[in-house]
């Protein structure tokens, strides 16, 4: 029997660190992620934990403590948020070239500047091309499960590669809804023991992490992680079809809500969806057949099979909603993978894109519709103007 | 197992990882030298204030305790031997000038 429970989005992330009882945590706080840490170190102190707790002295302190401790053969965590994630760039891209299988929870925010502590896509569209797994979740339960499912993905032999699990800041991070916990017995044997084939702290074979990489090797190496992210996808998918046997909880590479016979489609990531969600039953109940589509794995990126459920014959038009601006003149992160995805898999369905909620801004079920009502004009008119749209924008 | 630059990326270590511990010798970093140090030996009295201070253990030492010629393999070249030299017996040149 599952534990019924009610916590924030960052009870959640903190409560799966505390079943996954990793060996290190290393961690800096920085709105909104610092409750993560913070409930963490009282797990520290009451005992409820073995963990190694490193209270470092920035963020980039605290991923090399995580890329030290991972390669001396431990299991190493971290939460963090915008500037956090920015003064961390350098060692993000080590963890992943060394193929420390790192997890980190990410409470998705804007980076400055100007300053802002508020929730959008800012910082994780940063590091998209860094070489780490990146899975979004709409809500606490998905923030809490998703790093159940971390180690499992991250560790595997097929891939190796660091992962972050993203939940959107105060607006999952802060909110308190309900949740079903596992309970710790289960988690410990789901996530399983971590046991690397090399590491630093095997006195039977001495090893270097991390040598000189010239003209003769770094390009072989890099083509050696982006196989390991292309193994990724199958072993999300095994890992969540053994969750779900666990659960009862579904997980696939995005969730299709109301896509059977969906005409107008809207595509976002985390919380979004479930305002979106909400925006599709009511217009459902008008009789518009509007549909969503929630990315859960961003990276690695699933563009034949998102290609393929936005191009079934019954869809007229899509949305996607950035919550970053790309400011490329061309259109949003998001946007710009579904479109590439389209066109290389010769699929052609008018497709336009909304930046939004950007600094926190609220984007309500009003202004959703609004974006199925586009959809529905776009259709009629069969011409867009501007695919690279704003949504909520004074201007 | 052998690594060079015609192995295919499957058959390298994962992130350039070496499996194996004492093998410095392998990677000769001579050629990254562009002054190069001469051993005078006439001049040379045996002193031993060169070798503690090279960098690359680049100067031989025997087992009577004499110093032998330069092991360019790995010599970069820095020149330090040559300053504390009291002798003068290590002049340093241009790489390729004979």
């Amino acid at each position: 029997m599952s534990i019924r429970e009610r916590l924030s989005g960052n009870e959640a992330a903190a409560t799966a660190m505390k079943q996954i009882n990793p060996d290190v945590v290393a961690a800096f706080p920085i709105t909104p992620s610092t409750e993560i840490p913070q409930y963490f170190s009282t797990f520290v102190s009451n005992g409820q934990v073995d963990t190694e707790f490193v209270a470092v002295e920035s963020e980039h302190s605290a991923m090399s403590a995580c890329i030290g401790a991972e390669a001396a053969g431990s299991r190493a965590m971290t939460a963090t948020s915008a500037n956090g994630l920015s003064l961390m760039w350098e060692m993000i891209y080590i963890a992943s070239s060394l193929r420390l299988p790192i997890v980190m929870s990410l409470v998705n925010r804007a980076v400055s500047g100007p300053l802002n502590i508020h929730n959008d896509h800012s910082d994780a569209m940063g590091v998209r091309d860094s070489g780490w797994i990146m899975l979004f979740s709409e809500n606490n339960q998905e923030a809490y499960d998703n790093l159940l499912m971390a180690h499992r993905i991250a560790e595997h032999k097929d891939v190796l590669l660091p992962l972050m699990v993203c939940q959107d800041g105060f607006i999952t991070s802060h909110s308190i809804e309900n949740i079903e916990l596992l309970e710790d017995e289960k988690v410990k044997e789901f996530v399983g023991k971590y046991t690397p084939e090399h590491y630093l702290l095997n006195k039977k074979e001495p090893i270097a992490v991390g040598p000189l990489d010239l003209q003769s090797f770094l390009f072989e190496h890099k083509y050696q992680q982006a196989e390991a992210m292309k193994n990724a996808k199958k072993v999300i998918a095994d890992v969540a079809a053994e969750f779900e046997k666990l659960t009862g909880r579904k997980y696939n590479f995005f969730e299709e809500y109301k896509m059977e016979d969906a005409e107008y489609v809207v595509v976002c990531m985390n919380s979004t969806a479930g305002t979106a969600k909400f925006t599709v039953d009511e217009l459902r109940s008008q009789g518009i057949k509007a549909g969503l589509v929630k990315v859960r794995m961003y990276r690695p990126f699933p563009a034949e099979e998102i290609a393929e459920a936005l191009s079934k014959d019954c869809v007229k038009s899509i949305a996607v909603l950035d919550k970053s601006d790309s400011l490329n003149a061309a259109g949003g992160a998001l946007f710009e993978d579904i479109t590439s995805a389209m066109y290389v898999n010769k699929k052609s369905v008018p497709i336009v894109n909304y930046v939004y909620g950007i600094g926190g801004r609220d984007t309500t079920s009003n202004q959703i519709k609004s974006v199925y009502e586009d959809l529905q004009k776009i259709e009629k008119t069969d011409k867009i103007q501007n695919p690279y749209r704003y949504l909520g924008v004074r201007k | 197992m052998a690594i060079d630059k015609n192995t295919p990326a499957n058959e390298l270590t994962i992130g350039g990882n070496i499996y194996t511990a004492g093998n410095a010798t392998e990677f000769k970093t001579g050629d990254w030298r562009s002054s190069k140090p001469i051993f005078l030996s006439e001049k040379c009295k045996q002193c031993g204030l060169c070798y503690p201070v090279c960098p690359d253990d680049a100067i031989p030492v025997k087992k009577d305790g004499n110093r032998a010629d330069f092991d360019y393999d790995y010599c970069k070249g820095c020149g330090i031997c040559a300053k504390v030299c009291p002798f003068g017996a290590i002049e340093m040149r241009e790489e390729g000038e004979e």
